[in-house]
């Protein structure tokens, strides 16, 4: 039993998103042209989120994929979430106030992001409220705090991660009147959520990255040739430097308990996340929660399981790692993905399969005669040689698709073979998440012109 | 190569230059060793301008000074031939499916071929014949209908087996051919050298040619041409051509009341290889293999070979310089396609060497015809240009009667098929353009087969009752951009998609469209005909009916409600134009006339007006929505709606009257249905359309009324021998000559145009009579149906054509309607024809080759249609007692 090629299209294609960059005068004045992403699921539901928004009130744009664990709340709640931490970390003094002043009097809200989502990207309704008057203590906190100086981009990007943080642990610890809500808070609490945001103004690129999920850049050799380079460091036990600091952040007497299998004490991949509570809380606070809390979380044994060697929390943070890049004419793409993809493909591949992907067929050199002596036959030969291959090109228009088809189904010669791909892709639901994890995948492509022209 | 031109600088094309003729005969490849001649001023004025020096340039040119027009001056931005003309690939094909466009390369055949002769100058003429295989049945019909029309115009020609295809060309793989047709007279020739006899004979006449001179501007004043703007400084001139080829379009808005040229260039690539081992004899067959979308030819001992690719590539959509069509890329994967077809079909060539891909633009027009004429709105400024691919086939043809038109006023056949003023300004959006040419360049290739529709720049113009017909299982088609119903698909009931759709036999839609017939004659239909050209035209005082008294032939002063059926005439009595004329008041008059007149009639109007006439028009065409109930019941409808009395002593047959239906008032009812059956048309202020059409509907359920299309009303009106203009009538057709006698009014107490010709035709007889012919050993089932075109015999000889054809489910037979000719045995002289000449004969249709049997009438079956017809007669009386 395979799945026919329609039917592997409408499995890859069903959560593609694809967003332009108006134009305005038949120009294009952003350094982003647009974006592609999508996402293949492996857990049921799916554990991944992504979010892509414009900031209206300050220049750029900023795009996210979340790597839930342990649960989607905690990644859904990010992914909503997130974007207007950073937006109002940017935000100017004045800005700030004239929003409050907004709020305070009942008048219309000046919007203060445009997102661009795929219809299945939802947002949850009963917990807006309740959102929303946390994100205004945080602004009201940073009008008080009124420092004069102009928002940097990398500070902002740490505050709201921290911030953001901050607030989901304590709605979980004071709670909510509402059952639903008082539910939710804690599952967004008690679950985790690795992110990895790229903010992009003009030629200013910022990767704010915590967790395992990884950015990187397309960039465009002069001999026409791709190479990838790294906009994030994985935050895992591959990662000395990341080791090294939990380890100075904890007394000696722990130290080989905190990485065991290359897990954080034994049990977790990311050495950063959001949520998590468990690897924040003292023990105490989380018996006192989990205690108070609704059944369904006393229940759980996840919820109420300790992990070993648990002396000295926190052990996690959601503190991200910020690297700044200006961007250049060569650089022409960037991706943004989830470990699901990191792991089945190498980046230098990703670079190549969507640079050729972005520039089609048409850099695949021309052909030109000149004063070669070719033959109509080899001429034939030739043509129909290069038609089987981009043939597969053609079936995507959305640069996300395209490699998810190579991240499932390339062969060991690097080009997509359908019958593995079908078998990937009909495993059943139980079975998936031992061959492949959730994967989303972000592609931005960016305007040389524009970025050429600073 | 023979391709390259010699260099020339900027050098006045005059036989008394001395420079000229070694320039261009003898050192086509030399620099500038010889000395450069300096820039000769432009003149201050003359009588014509013609932009462009690529083929229909120089024809133009060529032919005006030969019917003595000799104060021309063609002016050029580059170099003569330099453009397409340069890069085409030289084929002169008769082999064409439109009348006029056969004629046009069957003379620019013949002129071609004595060029040589004439000019001094080697054209390269070379008479190979050329093959168009077929590799289907279908493919095979529609080259055999080509041939029956190339054969009664005289030209050889001959359906071969593939047997024969192997015999006259040695590299053709047979294998997968059903047939194919051959026509030995067509020739190769070297296109710009043509294009440079034409212009050295031009300028022998007295035609200045400037190169490397630019058009900037066109002026205009009190709506005539008057100056055109060079680079160069300034000419004053009464006739500006424009021949700008795929520039024309950008030319044509380079005046102050912007000539929309409706082309759109597409690039078009072929392929020269080196010379074969044994290189190729210069006289083999030129190949077209329709199906595999090429044609060969036979180059410098290799050949050339090239194609219309189903995923053309338009370009120029902004407009760009000419510079640009130097640096066209070769697109190899583009071409594979037609690589691959090629090899196929000459599968020995594998070894051949390559020697150049050309990219080669052409212009393209919306409806693959070419475009010619005078601008309805810029008078003196010409056009000629959109060639399709086949400017080398057309060039001498197209500048003949071009250049007809501007000497007499009009050419010396009916070339109402290529008129620039078929198209409107609606046509004229690049986005529409680059859409279409997108979907005609592949069509160049596909299957002509009948009732072909347009798929792309449709929904542009429709009814508000669109989506409501659309609904009910529409089908559509279009005119003039204007949505028109074809037939509806009942629920339940599928069709054939699209590609199985096309057939030259009986079609998937038969017994639909004759339920929608049976419904007509039996109870009541409503057809929205909204395409309609509608204009009102009025006075303050009598002058509204003097002018048009003068304009059209039938007598205008008839009571106010009364609607009178019309030609509108030129001088020598053909129609322009076929109308209905309704008398609103005294002094305002409203006309219904073809949808495709739009942008004609309101131009021969305007023009046919004097300019302190009084006279208002407005085209309301957008107003009203016009709907056709037809049939016996429709009477009833009506009358329950309006509370109104409808019978024929209430509201006799051709009376209009403004009345109210269901809530809306001032619906405009006329007691006509161009057809022939019982009923009325309703004009609608568009407001009320929905409103009239559902209460129509409401009421007409127990009357059986349904929707009906277009298919059925040209069903109706053929088997009532109703003539249509721009199918039936045409520019060269008079009242007299289709039986419209009644619809001229002679004695009228004053002169109008087109009289002179008409009391001499009555006077002294017609020479060709429109006659309807049922088919009579014709299987409907079976055979071929009847189209348009097709050749009519008389006792075994050709006597003219048909113009159009239907199925009359009332007779259950074929009817075709066609003029019917009377040449002398001997000298082809044309004679008079009479009425016993018609009735004597034998008949017989050509369709695609096979004759059939076929009875010649002159009027039309008085059972079906007795009652109606007397009826009419007695009013048209009646009219004249008043």
């Amino acid at each position: 039993f395979y799945l026919t090629p329609p039917q592997v299209n409408s499995i890859l294609k069903a959560n593609e998103y694809s967003f332009k960059v108006p134009e305005f005068d038949g120009k294009n004045v952003s350094s982003v042209l647009g974006f592609d992403s999508n996402q293949l699921p492996a857990n049921a539901p799916i554990e991944d989120r992504r979010s892509a928004a414009t900031c209206l009130q300050t220049r750029g744009m900023l795009l996210g994929v979340f790597d839930g664990h342990a649960g989607c709340a905690c990644a859904q709640a990010v992914s909503e979430r997130l974007f207007y931490y950073i937006a109002v970390s940017l935000l100017p003094h004045e800005t700030l106030l004239e929003i409050e002043n907004a709020v305070e009097s009942g008048r219309a809200l000046l919007p203060i992001l445009q997102w661009h989502k795929h219809p299945n990207d939802y947002f949850s309704k009963e917990a807006s409220k309740l959102y929303f008057n946390s994100l205004r203590t945080y602004w009201q906190e940073l009008i008080d705090l009124n420092s004069g100086e102009t928002t940097d981009v990398k500070e902002a990007l740490i505050n709201a991660f921290k911030r953001l943080d901050n607030d989901i642990s304590l709605e979980a610890q004071v709670g909510d009147p509402n059952s639903f809500l008082n539910y939710l808070v804690l599952r967004v609490a008690f679950s985790g959520a690795t992110a990895c945001v790229a903010h992009v103004d003009g030629v200013d690129l910022h990767v704010a990255n915590t967790g395992d999920s990884r950015a990187m850049l397309g960039v465009q050799e002069e001999d026409g040739s791709w190479s990838a380079v790294n906009l994030s460091y994985d935050h895992n036990a591959q990662n000395k430097q990341e080791v090294e600091r939990v380890k100075m952040e904890h007394p000696k007497s722990e130290e080989k308990s905190l990485v065991k299998q290359d897990r954080l004490l034994g049990l977790l991949m990311p050495f950063r996340a959001f949520g998590d509570v468990k690897f924040k809380w003292s023990i105490e606070l989380q018996k006192r929660v989990v205690e108070s809390g609704p059944d369904q979380l006393n229940d759980n044994e996840y919820t109420k399981f300790i992990p070993p060697n648990y002396h000295t929390p926190p052990y996690l943070t959601a503190e991200p790692e910020v690297i700044y890049h200006r961007l250049r004419p060569q650089d022409k793409f960037l991706v943004l993905a989830t470990d699901g993809l990191w792991e089945t493909m190498h980046r230098q591949d990703v670079a190549r399969i969507v640079g050729e992907y972005l520039t089609g067929v048409h850099h695949q050199q021309p052909i030109a005669v000149g004063g070669y002596k070719v033959t109509l036959g080899q001429m034939h030969g030739l043509l129909t040689e290069r038609r089987a291959r981009i043939s597969s090109v053609f079936e995507d228009q959305n640069a996300a698709t395209h490699l998810i088809r190579h991240a499932v189904g390339n062969n060991e010669f690097g080009s997509v073979d359908h019958e593995r791909l079908s078998k990937m892709l009909s495993l059943p639901e139980e079975l998936a998440r031992m061959y492949r994890d959730d994967m989303t995948i972000i592609v931005v492509q960016f305007n040389s012109h524009v970025i050429g022209a600073y | 190569a023979r391709m390259f031109l010699r260099c020339l600088s900027d050098v006045r094309w005059r036989v008394a230059n001395p420079n000229w003729r070694g320039l261009t005969s003898s050192s086509r490849r030399s620099t500038s060793a010889t000395a450069e001649p300096q820039p000769i001023p432009l003149p201050a004025q003359a009588q014509v301008v013609i932009c462009g020096g690529g083929i229909m340039g120089t024809s133009v040119a060529y032919h005006l000074s030969k019917m003595g027009w000799k104060d021309v001056v063609l002016l050029e931005q580059g170099r003569l031939a330099a453009g397409t003309t340069r890069f085409c690939a030289g084929i002169v094909s008769t082999a064409r499916h439109v009348t006029i466009e056969l004629k046009m390369a069957n003379y620019s055949n013949k002129l071609y071929q004595q060029l040589e002769q004439e000019t001094g100058v080697n054209t390269g003429y070379v008479r190979t014949g050329s093959i168009s295989l077929a590799q289907t049945q279908d493919r095979l019909i529609s080259l055999k209908r080509v041939a029956s029309s190339l054969k009664v115009m005289g030209i050889p020609c001959e359906i071969i087996t593939p047997k024969q295809v192997a015999q006259l060309h040695p590299l053709l793989n047979i294998h997968d051919l059903v047939g194919a047709m051959y026509v030995p007279e067509d020739a190769l020739v070297s296109s710009a050298n043509v294009s440079l006899a034409l212009a050295t004979a031009a300028s022998r006449n007295g035609v200045q040619i400037h190169e490397r001179t630019s058009v900037s501007h066109v002026s205009v004043q009190k709506g005539r041409v008057a100056a055109v703007e060079t680079d160069r400084g300034q000419i004053q001139c009464q006739y500006f051509v424009n021949c700008a080829g795929q520039w024309a379009y950008e030319l044509g808005h380079s005046v102050e009341e912007p000539v929309n040229i409706p082309l759109h260039a597409c690039e078009h690539f072929y392929l020269l290889t080196h010379p074969l081992k044994e290189p190729l004899a210069t006289n083999l067959p030129t190949v077209v293999d329709p199906d595999g979308r090429i044609y060969i030819r036979t180059w410098q001992g290799g050949i050339l070979s090239g194609g219309f690719e189903k995923n053309p590539k338009p370009l120029f959509t902004e407009g760009r310089n000419q510079l640009e069509i130097h640096n066209l890329q070769e697109d190899w994967d583009h071409f594979e396609p037609l690589l691959s077809a090629l090899l196929r079909r000459m599968p020995d060539l594998e070894a051949l060497q390559i020697m150049q891909l050309v990219n080669c633009p052409e212009s393209f027009t919306p409806d693959m015809r070419c475009i010619m004429g005078e601008s309805p709105t810029v008078r003196g400024y010409f056009v000629l240009a959109g060639m399709n691919s086949a400017g080398i086939s057309y060039g001498g043809g197209a500048g003949k009667y071009l250049a007809e038109w501007m000497v007499n006023g009009y050419p010396t056949e009916n070339v109402w098929p290529l008129d620039l003023k078929r198209f409107g300004s609606l046509q004229s959006s690049r986005t529409f353009l680059r859409h279409r040419v997108m979907e005609v360049m592949p069509l160049m290739c596909d299957l002509k087969v009948p009732r072909w529709d347009f798929q792309t720049g449709r929904q542009l113009r429709t009814s508000p009752l669109y989506d409501r017909l659309d609904a009910q299982g529409a089908r559509w088609m279009e005119k003039h951009g204007f949505e028109r119903v074809k037939y509806f698909v009942p629920p339940g009931k599928d069709l054939l998609d699209l590609d199985q759709s096309k057939t030259f036999y009986k079609p998937d839609w038969f017994d639909i469209v004759g339920s929608e017939v049976k419904c007509c004659k039996e109870a009541v239909c409503v057809i929205d005909m909204s395409s309609f050209t509608k204009f009102e035209i009025s006075s303050t005082g009598d002058q509204a009916l003097e002018s048009l008294q003068y304009l059209f032939a039938n007598d205008l002063d008839v009571p106010v409600g009364h609607v009178v059926h019309t030609g509108m005439l030129n001088e020598k009595g053909g129609y322009e134009n076929d109308c209905s004329i309704a008398r609103l008041s005294k002094r305002s008059f409203f006309m219904i006339s073809p949808t495709d007149q739009q942008v004609h009639c309101w131009a021969w109007l305007k023009n046919h007006l004097p300019e302190d006439s009084g006279v208002v028009m407005e085209d309301v065409t957008w107003k009203y929505t016009a709907l056709n109930l037809i049939g016996p019941r429709a009477v009833d409808v009506l009358s329950e709606l309006s509370y109104a009395p409808m019978t024929a002593e209430h509201f006799p047959s051709l009376f209009c009257k403004e009345m109210s239906v269901g809530y809306a008032n001032g619906i405009r009812v006329m007691s006509i249905t161009h057809t022939g059956e019982p009923g009325f048309v309703l004009y609608i202020p568009i407001e009320y359309a929905l409103h009239v059409y559902n209460e129509v509907m409401n009421m007409g359920q127990k009357y059986g009324i349904r929707n009906a299309g277009y298919y059925a009303l040209r069903s109706l009106r053929i088997e009532k021998f109703f003539a249509f203009w721009g199918q039936d009538l045409d520019a060269f057709t008079t009242p007299m000559e289709c039986g419209r006698e009644f619809q001229v009014k002679l004695e009228k107490g004053m002169e109008f145009l087109g009289q002179e010709a008409l009391l001499d035709q009555k006077q002294n007889g017609v020479y060709k009579r429109f006659t309807m012919f049922i088919l009579e050993d014709h299987d409907t089932d079976a055979d071929l149906w009847p189209w348009w075109g097709e050749p009519i015999f008389r006792n075994g000889r050709y006597v003219g054509r048909t113009t159009s054809s239907a199925y009359s489910y009332t007779l259950e037979r074929h009817v075709c309607l066609g003029f019917v000719h009377h040449y002398d045995e001997k000298t082809g002289e044309e004679l008079l024809v009479t009425t016993d000449f018609i009735n004597q004969g034998d008949y017989q249709i050509d369709i695609a080759g096979q004759r059939f049997q076929a009875k010649a009438k002159l009027y039309p079956f008085s059972s079906l249609f007795a009652q109606r017809r007397r009826k009419d007669e007695v009013e048209l009386s009646g009219y004249q007692r008043e």
